[in-house]
């Protein structure tokens, strides 16, 4: 097992490719999915205020001719 | 072309076809990691560093193939003016950057033993470092303006010329005789790497595929998000008419693209 490690003397090279390869595409991977997380909650909101205010807006012209 | 180029229809595709390169994608890169480490010999000559090649390589062609997809996806943005393209080009930028950053560590960390120096000004090296700026660049200028349209339209431009680079980088190792070694797998001729070595490299090739294609496709939902957003908070904002009616540019654009595409 250790001789897998050592990769023949090279395994600190050999690894830290390795490792850093897999940190950058995980970190990558894990700001998109962030990021479309934030997103997804922020149009949500904006949507439901913006559907609240719809019908309250019609409402209103609905009543206008009445008062 | 243009009805797969559709927001909602390439969302509804993309989405039926993201488990399977999901599950695809981890198991080739558990195939890949298996055959990279334990399954594939040493190198005669190279040792155990060879291993480093399974990432790098793969990397670099990654890199490539990005940048060529940003700048076919800047000129569709540019020739149609089409929003889908522009947003895949975006979209694709982080992860060319991310994998030619990766090849120009990978390749230091595998020059520091093999050839006794992290760095040379070697042609295939510079020229790599090159697409590394063009990617930071066209990410920088895309974003330097408020208006996403001449974002857009400076980021494609970028992207086209710098597409010269491509070229360049792919026949560097030819053109000019330096410490970069050619060529060994896509060449005139065929391979000329051993099979045991071609499997891994060719698999974690198809695994950096997988991965490029998910988080394009979440970066293009993202994108999306946010323009839908910045739609939203403009209606909101500026206009007192119902946000449905559509009359806004960004977010009526896939009704107004549907339009312009059947004429």
């Amino acid at each position: 097992m250790n001789e897998f490690f050592s990769m023949g003397g090279y395994g600190s090279y050999i690894w830290a490719s390795y490792g850093l390869a897999a940190l950058a595409m995980i970190i990558l991977l894990v700001m998109t999915l962030r990021g479309l997380r934030q997103s997804q909650t922020e149009l949500d909101q904006l949507e439901t205020v913006l559907k609240a205010r719809r019908p309250r807006r019609t409402r209103t012209t609905d009543q206008s001719p009445t008062s | 072309m243009h009805r797969f180029a559709k927001p909602s229809v390439f969302l509804k595709l993309t989405g039926a076809m993201m488990p399977w390169v999901v599950a695809l994608t981890v198991i080739l890169t558990a195939a890949g990691l298996y055959l990279a480490l334990i399954g594939s010999p040493v190198d005669y000559q190279q040792g155990n560093t060879v291993r480093i090649m399974y990432i790098h390589v793969p990397a670099a062609w990654m890199g490539l193939f990005c940048y060529v997809g940003m700048a076919l996806c800047g000129a569709m943005s540019l020739i149609w003016k089409h929003p889908l393209a522009d947003i895949c080009a975006r979209a694709t930028a982080p992860v060319g950057a991310t994998f030619t950053a990766l090849t120009l560590i990978t390749g230091s960390l595998w020059g520091e033993p093999m050839w006794g120096t992290w760095w040379v000004w070697d042609a295939r090296l510079t020229s790599m470092l090159i697409l590394l700026f063009l990617y930071l660049g066209y990410i920088a200028l895309v974003n330097a303006f408020d208006d996403p349209e001449r974002g857009s339209k400076a980021g494609s431009a970028l992207a086209l010329v710098g597409a010269i680079n491509v070229p360049i980088v792919k026949f560097s190792v030819d053109w000019w005789n330096t410490l970069h070694q050619p060529a060994s797998v896509a060449r005139m001729g065929g391979p000329t790497i051993d099979p045991s070595m071609l499997a891994p490299l060719l698999i974690m090739a198809f695994a950096f595929t997988g991965y490029y294609f998910i988080v394009l496709v979440l970066r293009v939902r993202l994108e999306l998000n946010q323009r839908r957003i910045r739609a939203l908070q403009l209606s909101g904002l500026f206009d007192e008419r119902p946000v449905a009616s559509g009359d806004h540019d960004e977010l009526a654009y896939d009704q107004g693209h549907n339009a312009g595409a059947s004429k």
